[in-house]
């Protein structure tokens, strides 16, 4: 597949620029961030992040010039152990450049937006250094994503796929000491912990896949690895099975699905733009990406597809209604993005990987519109907060507003379409491209996704289309809960609209959120065509009802008018339960008396952290404290060292050592020689009598008998 | 001319009185010059060998030994009178304070 020397375009040399720039950004704001205003230190960030799109674009030129042909950049060697060679490639195909143009075209408007978020944010009036900090690690995700999509073997894919994982830790974690109100808190650090630590269990299914595929494949570069997937799978189709649900478990961790899914809403405890960024734009498309980049092994498992699809769906209908009881602006999005990520797996699952690339795409900017929007809310309700606790004056005790207060529950929002109406415009439009509202981006897409599962499983089919009316159920409740009505807290009477800095990225989301569908218009298939070049699409001999044979360019009416039609109808719904009769201060959800024990459900997660608790953490946590505390220290430490070795130690240096070897042996030896010294000396001194003359006479003598002995010698 | 055992003798004989006299006698002076009879008797045998045998080396010698002993004299003489200041006696017998 590699090109002759002659025919790669100047153009690809530039490819390990992509990883590159944004280290280099990185590295200039550690070095020089410190005397840099705030300011500064973003907008280096983002230049850094906006070349590396620059250099994106430039590679997806080139890859067009060269009709979508694979181009392998050979940057340096890495691994090289005996006959085990692991170079570091960049692989420049139509796919890989698809992720590179989503991460760092998304990746530099969030950075840009990030400037103005995070100079808004209480919490940085007492600690400017953060500032340098954020972007540092910002700047750092895109370098990690970079490799992760650009990597030419699973080895190169897995050192990205840890490095956003950290990064992910790194962000969430980011107030690691303190809550959304500045006060002390670990409870961001705890949720950045369970998160890599589920992230863990993932990366080891992903680890098991890749071992196993060097054992069977003896080598874990992408090339040799598909070249040899059909010769493999003939032989032993179980290996291929094997390598394809590891890799599942990593995607179910990295991606957010059942049964991992559990550390993304509490990854929301980060700052919003990496909620954006990191947990709904790129970083957990991740999973998704492996699945399609793992094409040719999963086209030779039809039984592993089904299962990812069946994951996929299950998920996105499980994490829809889970987001209906949810009252936090932001943890709704948690679930609808753990639910779009549903639908993606479920495509790329089936086969339908342009389909699930399209949609990966598409959601990408809606949902980072989306959590971006979101913050420019949570920011005006804080401007509000923070006006109010101004104008109360200061005769009230400074605690006592900060006591209950949280800007992010949509309870203490309503209203807002007046106080804030561009975030309001930009928030309906990403509702209704997340909702799959003809002709927003996310229509196109979802459509395309359920079209692909209609003809292929009509069983998910109908799980996703459910997803998908819950899906517009709970966005158009959130609108109504958040924009429409009465405000339902002084702070949200307050609000503020956000400033420039924050609107203007988003604009450009919104923008992308309308026209993103262009991307893959029925008839035309740009992104199908493109993708082509990389993913050989299997072309299926089904027998379909004849509803579903009718083909408009690609598009199906009868699926694209259903799923239309549910959206609207759930929309309505909303409207009438949460729309016609506002929310007032205090009142609960309207739902919460007709649906009883179910909404009570949606509202606890249905008590799925509960039960991981009762089933894993808290026997995990048994088994480390029997080990700890009977295993390790009253075993171990009080009999095994204390006793055993300890106490034969001190009982052999007492008896053995102390009282015979060395009283008796060494202490003997040596008081002797004292004992012999001081006796050989009581007789030699005396000799010493202190008359010179017989010194004198001793000298004589002694002179004799040497000249004596000489003579008679 | 006298022969060469003539000296001998006369050399051993005065050794002998000289080492004698240091082993007998308790006055450090006397002692002294029982040192330099003794001296004086080595000097006496190289002259006579040195004169026997025609060889210069011998009365080389015998200068080499008178400024030594001279030597020996003023540092000897500068030792009595020091510990006759302490003891004011130059008794030998009595020089044992570094007796252990």
């Amino acid at each position: 597949m590699l090109l002759s020397e002659t025919a790669i375009s100047p153009l690809f040399s530039l490819a390990p620029l992509i990883v590159f720039l944004p280290v280099l950004g990185l590295l200039l704001n550690i070095i020089f961030g410190g005397r840099m205003g705030e300011k500064a230190i973003g907008w280096l960030a983002s230049v850094a992040s906006g070349l590396t799109f620059v250099v994106s674009s430039l590679l997806a030129y080139g890859l067009w010039a060269a009709h979508g042909e694979t181009v392998v950049v050979p940057f340096a060697d890495w691994i090289t152990i005996g006959s085990l060679h692991i170079p570091w490639n960049f692989r420049v195909d139509t796919l890989s450049v698809t992720m590179m143009l989503a991460v760092s075209g998304v990746g530099t408007l969030i950075h840009i937006y990030a400037i103005g978020y995070m100079h808004e944010d209480v919490r940085f009036k007492n600690d400017p250094k953060r500032f340098r900090r954020f972007f540092v690690f910002l700047n750092l995700f895109i370098a990690m994503m970079m490799i992760l999509v650009s990597g030419d073997s699973y080895l190169m894919l897995f050192v990205g796929w840890e490095g956003v994982g950290l990064c992910s830790f790194l962000l969430i974690g980011f107030w690691y000491d303190m809550d959304t109100l500045g006060r002390p808190s670990w409870a961001n650090s705890n949720a950045a912990k369970k998160a890599f630590i589920t992230n863990r269990i993932g990366d080891f299914g992903f680890l098991l896949a890749a071992l196993t595929m060097f054992w069977a494949f003896g080598s874990v570069q992408f090339g040799e690895v598909f070249g040899k997937a059909e010769e493999i799978a003939a032989a032993q189709p179980a290996v291929i099975i094997a390598i394809t649900l590891f890799m599942l478990i990593g995607v179910t961790g990295k991606s957010a699905q059942i049964p991992l899914y559990v550390w993304l809403p509490d990854a929301m405890a980060g700052p919003t733009p990496v909620s954006a960024l990191i947990h709904a734009a790129t970083m957990v498309t991740a999973g998704v990406y492996l699945v399609a980049r793992s094409w040719p092994l999963y086209t030779l498992a039809p039984d592993a597809q089904y299962i990812v699809a069946m994951v996929g769906a299950v998920t996105a209908l499980f994490a829809a209604t889970i987001a209906v009881g949810q009252y936090d602006i932001k943890k709704v999005l948690a679930y609808s993005t753990i639910s779009q990520l549903g639908f993606m797996v479920a495509a790329v699952g089936m086969g339908a990987f342009v389909a699930g690339m399209f949609h990966l795409v598409t959601h990408a900017f809606f949902k980072a519109l989306l959590f971006l929007s979101a913050g420019s809310v949570i920011l005006g309700l804080e401007r509000g907060h923070h006006h109010l606790a101004h104008h109360k004056g200061h005769e009230e005790h400074e605690g006592k507003h900060e006591e209950v207060f949280d800007p992010g529950d949509m309870r203490n929002m309503g209203g807002l379409r007046k106080r804030m109406p561009v975030t309001f415009w930009l928030y309906i439009i990403g509702t209704l491209a997340l909702a799959g509202i003809f002709p927003f981006a996310g229509f196109w897409s979802k459509d395309e996704i359920l079209l692909d599962a209609a003809k292929l499983h009509p069983e998910i089919f109908i799980i996703l289309t459910t997803a998908a009316f819950f899906t517009a159920f709970y966005m158009g409740r959130q609108i109504w809960m958040v924009f429409f009505g009465e405000p339902r807290h002084e702070a949200a009477a307050h609000a503020e609209e956000s400033p420039k800095i924050i609107t203007v990225p988003l604009m450009v989301l919104a923008g992308l959120s309308v026209l993103g569908g262009a991307l893959n218009l029925p008839g035309v298939h740009t992104l199908g065509h493109w993708l082509e070049h990389t993913i050989e699409l299997a072309e299926h001999e089904l027998h379909l009802p004849a509803w579903l044979e009718i083909s408009w360019g690609g598009l199906n009416p009868v699926v694209a008018l259903v799923s239309t039609l549910l959206a609207l109808l759930a929309i309505y719904i909303s409207w009438l339960i949460y729309g016609r009769k506002p929310l007032t201060a205090g009142q609960k959800d309207p739902l919460k008396k007709p649906l009883g024990f179910i909404f009570t459900g949606m509202e606890n997660k249905w008590f799925v952290d509960e039960g991981y608790w009762a089933v894993f953490v808290n026997r995990y946590v048994d088994i480390a404290r029997f080990l700890a505390d009977v295993v390790d220290w009253r075993f171990w430490h009080d009999w095994f060292h204390d006793k055993v070795i300890a106490g034969t130690y001190v009982w052999l240096s007492h008896i053995a050592l102390n009282r015979y070897a060395d009283q008796k042996g060494i202490d003997a030896f040596f008081n002797g020689l004292g004992d012999l010294t001081k006796r050989l000396s009581a007789f030699l001194r005396r000799l010493q009598n202190g008359f010179v003359r017989s010194y004198a006479l001793a000298v004589m003598l002694g002179v004799i008998v040497i000249v004596g002995y000489l003579l008679m010698k | 001319m006298i022969p060469l055992t003539y000296y001998l003798v006369l050399s051993a004989i005065l050794f002998t009185m000289g080492a004698l006299g240091v082993l007998i006698r308790r006055n450090a002076l006397v002692i002294f010059m029982s040192v330099e009879l003794m001296l004086n008797a080595a000097n006496l045998a190289f002259v006579a060998f040195a004169r026997q045998y025609n060889a210069f080396s011998g009365q080389l010698f015998v200068f080499f030994v008178m400024t030594v002993a001279a030597a020996e004299v003023a540092v000897g003489l500068a030792l009595i009178v020091a510990i006759f200041r302490v003891k004011h006696n130059i008794d030998v017998d009595q020089m044992s304070s570094l007796k252990g």
